[in-house]
């Protein structure tokens, strides 16, 4: 219990997950996140789900999913404009992803979300901070990630694309 | 009644890596540095009393503290390790120009989370300090 905190090495953590609150709309690369971190992609992974409740994988695609909610809510997109937007890459992976985070399709959120008259009466800061892409992480089970490597249809097609 | 708030903080993982970054990346002014020695008998022993004021609001104080203070060894070592992963938020700084103050603000090294975004009520900003804690800067309309 003695131990002391190792606070740079989460510090460094951290980082990463800014740069993928960031930089969520762009194609974002677990490696090359991994080395700016100074991690191997590996250990990174493992690091970042140990203090964080999710991959890096599966954090970034929560954020895209957070983000598409909050578009959904306040701006006149259309569904396939805000899947876009957030960074998805197919019509497809998003609606399932969306879907499987919020329990209806998007443009069924986009209809709910209509019906409430306009955007959350608390500060887009809060939003962000607040409405975390993990807060349903841990129904995933206490299990070590097989999928280690990552949500992985999500990040392969994005890698190779962020320096 | 209750007339303003004078005193507002943030724990910190380093106070003097702090008060350099509050002094010259965010440009506030360094109010008081007060070490209480290591020999005073009463309570606060050893702590340092570190305050600084944004330019334009002088007569807030915002305290950078250390998670030691007040605390035993293992919540000061929790609080660190909460710090480091970037759980707290310390509040709303306002801005007559979000967009150039971030500008500013990035070309000192200052780390955004979330560039300028149009809001119903302004434009914000999001950026975290140098232990991890996590601000809003916000021009309201």
């Amino acid at each position: 219990m003695g131990r002391p905190p190792d606070t740079t090495r989460l510090a460094s953590l951290r980082g990463a997950r800014d740069l993928i609150d960031r930089d969520f709309a762009t194609a974002i690369d677990v490696t090359a996140l991994a080395a700016h971190a100074g991690y191997s992609r590996y250990h990174f992974i493992r690091a970042f789900r140990a203090v964080y409740g999710a991959t890096p994988g599966d954090y970034l695609s929560r954020r895209r999913v957070e983000r598409a909610c909050e578009l959904l809510r306040m701006a006149n997109l259309t569904v396939t404009e805000v899947c876009f937007l957030v960074g998805f890459s197919s019509l497809g992976s998003f609606s399932s992803r969306f879907s499987e985070l919020n329990g209806c399709s998007p443009s069924e959120y986009q209809r709910r979300a209509a019906g409430y008259g306009g955007p959350p009466p608390v500060p887009g800061c809060m939003v962000l901070m607040w409405s975390a892409p993990l807060t349903t992480v841990r129904n995933r089970g206490e299990a070590p990630d097989e999928a280690a490597p990552v949500a992985s249809a999500q990040m392969e097609r994005t890698e190779g694309g962020r320096t | 009644m209750i007339t303003k708030l004078s005193h507002a903080g943030v724990l910190v993982l380093d106070q003097d890596s702090a008060k350099q970054f509050y002094t010259e990346k965010l440009g506030f002014k360094a109010r008081n540095d007060v070490r209480v020695g290591a020999d005073y008998a009463g309570a606060g022993q050893g702590f340092r009393w570190l305050t600084v004021s944004p330019p334009g609001q002088p007569d807030l104080e915002f305290i950078l503290a250390a998670p030691e203070m007040g605390h035993d060894e293992e919540t000061a070592r929790q609080l660190r390790e909460l710090l480091a992963k970037g759980v707290f938020g310390g509040g709303v700084w306002g801005t007559d120009d979000c967009r150039k103050t971030y500008e500013e603000l990035s070309g000192r090294g200052v780390t955004f989370l979330q560039e300028p975004a149009e809001r119903p009520y302004g434009v914000e900003a999001v950026f975290r300090d140098d232990s991890g804690n996590w601000f809003s800067l916000t021009e309201h309309h």
